[in-house]
């Protein structure tokens, strides 16, 4: 299979955001700014990129009836490796993305690549996918935050645009996540039908 | 009046789904009908509260008592993996009556991810044992409670007429939206 199809495939698609519908936690939870949103979707990215990179190549030698498990231990092994360098490197954003950084384990996108994809593909491939799939996912949580803190604060990736009246903070708060996505959804439904 | 604050701001303050967007995926995917919604609250109560217990011993008796804190959330994932295996395995002994009510549901919790993250945060908010319990089940009623509310709502949103596009998911996570905004009147509460 062509790399550039698989990766191509991950971020248009197949966008698990917003086509597959999948980890909709941490993309309604950590998209309160643009900046956030971003750096989420790249921890994600690189949890995925790593884990189809190994469940990949260790696929012939974990036993079938044991695979879920052996997938989550390999997961939940990268995600406290990105654990331990957010807290040690950049500890504020650390902190505002809280809870949601050990929750990548259950991210089901994750696991639904690696029963999907990684074990059933070459290492190169692999990485590929988790790699698009990561970028896909990545580029909604961008667009997401970006709309919200827009609309919200009038901010842009934290630079002021318009005054911060102009701001309705309801957008920032929860129900302006659900309601920003459930309108991109429409959006991108619409756009792929046309 | 401690347990009763924990409970009041797990339950509506901080709802877990609608204010902290965990298990956004079985809200959104089981909340069709009110049934299949009950099932899964009961489901994730009864898992949620043995999970929350277990975790927190070992955290206490085995990761802090040797200073293995790194492998919380690799040990945590597993204990929640294994134990849901063995609620599965025990219900079917016990309970065939119950087991037939929450089978489906049990498989999915595992990925659920308010179990993982009501396990970390009651480590974070340095709970004791109890106010974890009741942290635990209180979070459980609350996601229940949403979840119930959120299926009654889309039972009747199934037999109105909606704009092609937004069909399906956009306007269930729009109803979420105008639920969580419902929810936020119980800001300041405590």
């Amino acid at each position: 299979m062509n790399n550039m199809k698989v990766l191509m495939n991950g971020i248009v698609k197949e966008n698990p955001t917003f086509v597959i519908l999948l980890g909709m936690c941490p993309t309604l939870g950590t998209t309160s700014s643009a900046m956030n949103g971003f750096s989420m979707g790249l921890a994600t990215t690189f949890v995925l990129a790593c884990s189809n990179i190994a469940i990949s190549a260790l696929k012939n030698v974990i036993p079938d009836q044991v695979r879920i498990p052996g997938y989550i231990v390999v997961i939940a092994a990268f995600v406290t490796v990105v654990q331990m360098c957010m807290e040690a490197f950049v500890p504020a954003l650390y902190a505002s993305l809280g809870l949601f950084i050990p929750l990548i384990v259950v991210n089901c996108i994750v696991l639904g690549r690696a029963e999907s994809f990684a074990a059933k593909n070459g290492i190169i491939n692999s990485a590929f996918d988790g790699l698009g799939m990561g970028l896909g996912f990545t580029m909604a949580l961008t667009i997401l935050g970006t709309i919200r803190e827009f609309i919200g604060t009038g901010k842009f990736f934290g630079t002021t645009v318009l005054p911060e009246e102009f701001g309705s903070l309801i957008f920032v708060l929860a129900p302006g996540a659900f309601i920003v996505l459930g309108y991109l959804i429409a959006i991108a439904s619409k756009l792929r039908k046309a | 009046m401690d347990y009763i604050l924990i409970f009041i701001t797990a339950v509506f303050v901080n709802n877990i789904v609608l204010a902290q967007f965990l298990g956004i995926c079985p809200f959104l995917g089981v909340s069709k009908k009110v049934d299949t919604a009950a099932g899964m609250g009961a489901a994730v109560t009864f898992v949620l509260t043995i999970a929350t217990i277990v975790t927190y011993l070992v955290q206490k008796y085995v990761l802090d008592a040797f200073g293995l804190g790194y492998l919380q959330t690799i040990s945590f994932i597993l204990i929640i993996a294994a134990l849901v295996q063995m609620v599965e395995i025990i219900l079917k002994k016990v309970s065939p009556a119950l087991y037939q009510a929450l089978g489906v549901f049990l498989p999915l919790i595992t990925t659920n991810c308010v179990i993982l993250g009501v396990a970390i945060l009651v480590i974070q908010k340095d709970y004791n044992l109890m106010q974890s319990i009741v942290f635990a089940i209180s979070t459980a009623i609350g996601y229940s409670m949403a979840l119930i509310i959120f299926a009654t709502i889309r039972e009747q949103l199934a037999l109105t007429r909606v704009p092609d596009a937004l069909k399906g998911t956009p306007i269930a996570l729009i109803t979420a939206g105008l639920l969580a905004m419902a929810f936020m009147g119980f800001s300041g509460v405590v």
